[in-house]
């Protein structure tokens, strides 16, 4: 007979043992060779922790009370890892992209990183995973008293048992839950220790199964006949029952918080999913393959009264089987800690990133900067954590007495989790989900479990038979077990219908009549969407003062060396040197998921945010933002004009440097022309003023002459500086205009006859008299000047044997136009651009002009608001005076 | 101003291709199914509601039965999804970004 003492040896060596392998995959984990323990088989079997002890001891018991109603537990799990690819995928991937650290800081970062949701979910889950810790402490201790039971020289104290093993657990969750913060929440060494307990427990089954089957009742045939003939022998499932409890444990498979620890958190590769797929329902299957064989050998081995719960340990002992005992026994031992220890760990991570922290960060007023290693408080607030949910589990077997059987508790659980299930589902697969709406969900949620199933499934003392029966108040149609006057339902599925309906309805209502803020839509986007940008914008903005506070913040939480290594990797990677990066937009969003991974999203964000100065990303920033944008848009306009304005001016500089320059050639051209053409009639005048002076007897018809080639000179000189002197008033622009009124043929009459007056050459002139007759309103004397000037140039020049000038007056658009066309050889095509320079002559010197007269036509027309342009294209020289249309018109 | 629809602009991004090539489109039927697999589970799962609950009706299926049947259907489900695992491996679905590490 196996002794208890030999029980708390072997269990002693057991946990050692799993003390070894935690460490060992600790170590080896740190090292960086630990590729099998990211292997998809231990991330399978780290997802056995689902099978608890109440799946161990309970199932054999539920499928003795119940038939296969059992089964479903194992089929709502199957059923989500076969369609892994609608949601599990979609969720890892979330979890993975936003550091998540548990179920409750998924909800909290997808809807906007609030921390009351955080709190909300994390006090349904220690209310809905404590009386599930009280569940495998319970079954523990009857396991262990089973033993005793069979040993009578060993004395056994219930209650003391329970509470070094509560004590127990906690020690090993706190010592490999909680040795390191690791950025990314991963814990090899347990995830490992997990792994070897789901091969114990599947193993104990199976051995006890085996022995069942083809030790007892003599193979397969004889078990199924055997089954047919027990008092379960016909399928008599509650429908109802069947369909909601397989819904409400693939909810719970996701919801529940060991589970999105081990499933979540833990995944190291997203792959391991697709095997998982397969794997984990397979294991699921060898499980249940054979519950109802020693679920019905047990009725009929056993004798009346024995707990069927415990049927895998009792049936081994009875028939002599201790070694097989203690396997099982190892098996059920397996469950319940693997079980409490992850629950435990994943519930510490939540209260204590989700309610310690931030209430010791508020108790700190402003100081997250203040420097000092926070890590030390994170880690004693998650193992504080740990033992106040190790003693409430505790508490709670304590004041129940541990009399309800196993598998009722767990469901109740069950349905208490999966009130998390429409505020994830929405949050993962609905943009327009909120906060608001969650909140309110999970509230409705939450209240009616209490009501409908917690406070029920707790007995008289919490609430009365009275209020069962009739309804608090007498209100009949609030009956716990009956809302609404719906009666005759099974209390499990009346509770799990309300409660998750009016969830659903309550989320869907607020999300619809909420509107998110701007990082709850930012978030939603990038939950919704997770497969089109795992990361994506979140927008700090920082200032290079603050990559200081922020350097002194993270050392306290991330490590000094880990932090020091991570901002100069940062600042590496943003180009520069030193230790200090830029608070970047990018930059602070890895820094917060690296924080997050250590303290939860939520207070990340909290605490860059009371550094960096609150969330960038609030509407009056988007519109400080567009403002600001608009602004600068407003500015490189100013700048651009302004810039087109400079290239202008510039332009308009160098044209003036141009003509400067071209001004100052034609000046030094001018003044050599001017001493040219002084100096030549100087020249005679001295010339001949000389022989006067100096020749004896002289002729007196000789010095007529020479008297009068010097006259004739001295003329030409005056009549040059008169030209000059008209020219240079006309060019600065000083002339004074007499402005008067006149016809065009009274000016051409006089200019006609000016011009060939004392002529010797004949020209004639013909002219249409008609077409004369304008009116004109400018300085007429001015005009008549350049008329005289072209009718004259006409008479030096024409070469025609008998020269004529055709002056005629025409319309041309508006503008009337005077052309003198005569009939000599005109002016050849390379001279007709410079005739109108100063001092520009075509030809030979005959006419003796000075070259200015056309110049000065030019000044004056331009003066009187015309031009006069040469003509080119008609037979002889044609010279075509336009009068501006304004003399016209004033004049009509 | 006439402004109907033939006078919209034309989208600048060209469609996707309408055909894909062979081995792509089983690809993407072999996901659909993998996809399929939980609701056909699901159902197969629901047909037990369907039978008599009450073990005194006439018809009533015995336990050994419903125990073929349940896990009859889970193998059926286990071995369908490790199939399309292994489909998909081999056929280097669009998730697959290099080798197993395993």
């Amino acid at each position: 007979m196996a002794t208890l003492n030999v029980l708390i040896l072997v269990c002693l060596g057991y946990v050692v043992l799993l003390f070894g392998v935690a460490f060992a995959a600790d170590r080896l984990a740190a090292t960086g060779r630990s590729t099998w323990l990211r292997s998809p088989l231990v991330y399978t079997l780290s997802l056995s922790i689902y099978c608890t002890a109440w799946t161990f001891y309970g199932a054999v018991g539920y499928a003795a009370r119940s038939g296969l109603e059992f089964v479903t537990i194992y089929l709502g799990p199957t059923l989500v890892m076969i369609g892994w690819w609608w949601g599990l995928r979609k969720l890892v991937r979330v979890g993975r992209s936003q550091r998540v650290t548990s179920i409750a800081d998924l909800i909290s970062s997808r809807y906007g990183k609030s921390n009351t949701l955080a709190i909300c979910v994390t006090i349904l889950a220690v209310l809905g995973v404590t009386p599930y810790i009280a569940l495998q402490l319970q079954s523990i201790t009857l396991s262990f008293s089973i033993f005793a039971e069979a040993d009578p020289s060993g004395i056994y104290n219930e209650g003391a048992s329970v509470f070094w093993v509560a004590a127990g657990l906690a020690v090993f969750a706190i010592l490999f839950g909680t040795r390191n913060l690791d950025a990314n929440e991963r814990h090899h060494g347990v995830v490992t220790a997990v792994a070897i307990e789901a091969v114990v427990k599947l193993l104990a089954l199976l051995a006890v199964g085996i022995f069942v089957v083809w030790g007892i009742a003599g193979g397969i045939g004889p078990t199924m006949a055997r089954i047919d003939a027990s008092e379960i022998g016909t399928w008599g499932v509650d429908r109802g029952r069947w369909a909601a409890i397989t819904f409400l444990s693939a909810a719970a498979f996701v919801c529940l918080p060991r589970m999105f620890q081990v499933m979540v958190v833990e995944n190291d590769d997203e792959r391991h999913l697709r095997a998982a797929a397969w794997a984990f329902p397979l294991y699921l299957l060898l499980m249940s393959l054979f519950v109802v064989p020693i679920a019905v050998v047990g009725l009929d081995l056993m004798p009346e009264g024995t707990n069927p719960d415990l049927f895998v340990l009792t049936i081994p002992l009875a028939q002599g089987q201790e070694g097989l005992a203690m396997f099982s026994f190892l098996g059920g031992f397996s469950s319940a800690t693997s079980m409490v220890i992850v629950a435990a760990m994943a519930l510490s991570t939540m209260v204590s990133n989700h309610i310690v922290m931030p209430i010791w960060l508020s108790s700190q007023g402003g100081g997250v900067s203040v420097s000092g290693d926070v890590r030390d408080i994170v880690l004693f607030s998650r193992r504080v954590s740990i033992a106040v949910i190790m003693a409430l589990g505790y508490f709670y077997y304590r004041l129940s007495g541990g009399g309800a059987a196993l598998a009722s508790i767990g469901l109740i659980a069950f349905a208490g989790i999966a009130q998390i299930l429409p505020a994830l589902v929405g949050g993962l697969f609905w943009r327009g989900a909120t906060r608001i709406g969650a909140l309110a969900g999970l509230t409705v949620g939450f209240a009616l479990w209490v009501y409908t199933l917690l406070l029920p499934g707790m007995g008289g003392s919490f609430m009365s038979e009275a209020v069962m029966t009739y309804g608090p108040l007498g209100l009949g149609w609030l009956r716990p077990q009956a809302l609404f006057g719906i009666d005759g339902i099974d209390p499990m599925v009346h509770s799990v219908m309300w409660s998750l309906s009016l969830n659903t309805a309550a989320f869907c209502i607020g999300s619809l009549a909420s509107f998110p803020s701007p990082l709850e839509r930012l978030q939603g986007a990038q939950f919704v969407n997770v497969f089109d940008h795992s990361a994506g914008p979140r927008g700090w903005t920082g200032s290079v003062a603050q990559s200081e506070d922020l350097m002194i913040m993270s050392q306290r939480i991330l490590g000094a060396r880990e932090a020091q290594e991570f901002f100069h990797a940062e600042a590496e990677r943003q180009g520069g040197r030193g230790y200090l990066p830029e608070p970047t937009p990018t930059f602070l969003e890895r820094l917060e998921r690296e924080l997050s991974g250590s303290v939860g999203a939520a207070t990340a964000h909290a605490m860059i945010g009371q550094i960096v100065g609150g969330s960038s990303v609030s509407v009056e920033d988007l519109l400080a933002v567009a403002d600001e944008s608009a602004q600068l848009l407003e500015y490189s306009g100013q700048l651009e004009e302004k810039s087109s304005e400079l290239s202008h001016t510039a332009r308009k500089l160098r044209e003036a440097n141009e003509k400067l320059t071209q001004i100052s050639l034609q000046k030094d051209a001018f003044l050599s022309q001017v001493s040219h053409e002084l100096r030549t009639p100087m020249t005679s005048i001295r010339a001949f003023s000389e022989i006067l002076r100096d020749t004896e007897g002289l002729q007196p018809e000789e010095q007529t002459r020479y008297a009068a080639i010097i006259h004739d000179e001295a003329l030409r000189l005056t009549r040059l500086l008169d030209d000059l002197l008209d020219l240079s008033v006309l060019e600065n622009g000083q002339v004074n205009l007499n402005m008067g009124d006149g016809s065009l043929r009274e000016v051409l009459d006089r200019a006609i006859s000016a011009a060939l007056t004392g002529s010797d050459r004949p020209l004639r002139v013909r002219r249409h008299r008609g077409s004369e007759r304008i009116p004109l309103h400018t300085d007429l004397d001015r005009l008549g000047q350049v008329f005289i000037n072209l009718i004259a140039n006409a008479q030096k020049y024409c070469d025609a044997a008998e020269p004529s000038l055709t002056i005629s007056v025409h319309d041309v658009g508006g503008q009337v136009v005077v052309d003198f066309i005569d009939n000599g050889s005109g002016i050849p095509a390379d001279a007709q651009s410079m005739i109108f320079e100063k001092f520009a002559r075509v030809g030979s010197d005959k006419a003796g002009g000075a070259g200015l007269g056309l110049a000065i036509c030019r000044e004056i027309m331009q003066r009187l608001g015309g031009e006069v342009s040469y003509l080119a294209g008609q037979e002889g020289g044609a010279f075509r005076v336009s009068l501006p249309l304004a003399y016209k018109q004033a004049a009509q | 101003m006439s402004a109907g629809p033939d006078t919209e602009p034309e989208r600048a991004v060209a469609p996707p291709p309408v055909f894909l090539e062979r081995q792509s489109y089983r690809r993407r039927r072999l996901s659909d199914a993998a996809r399929l697999l939980p609701i056909l589970g699901a159902g197969l799962f629901a047909v037990p509601l369907l039978w008599p609950s009450e073990p005194e009706e006439a018809g009533a299926v015995s336990m050994s039965s419903a125990i073929v049947y349940i896990f009859c259907i889970w193998v059926l489900l286990i071995l369908a999804s490790a199939g399309f695992g292994l489909a998909a491996r081999t056929h280097g679905g669009s998730d697959t970004q290099g080798p197993e590490r395993d």
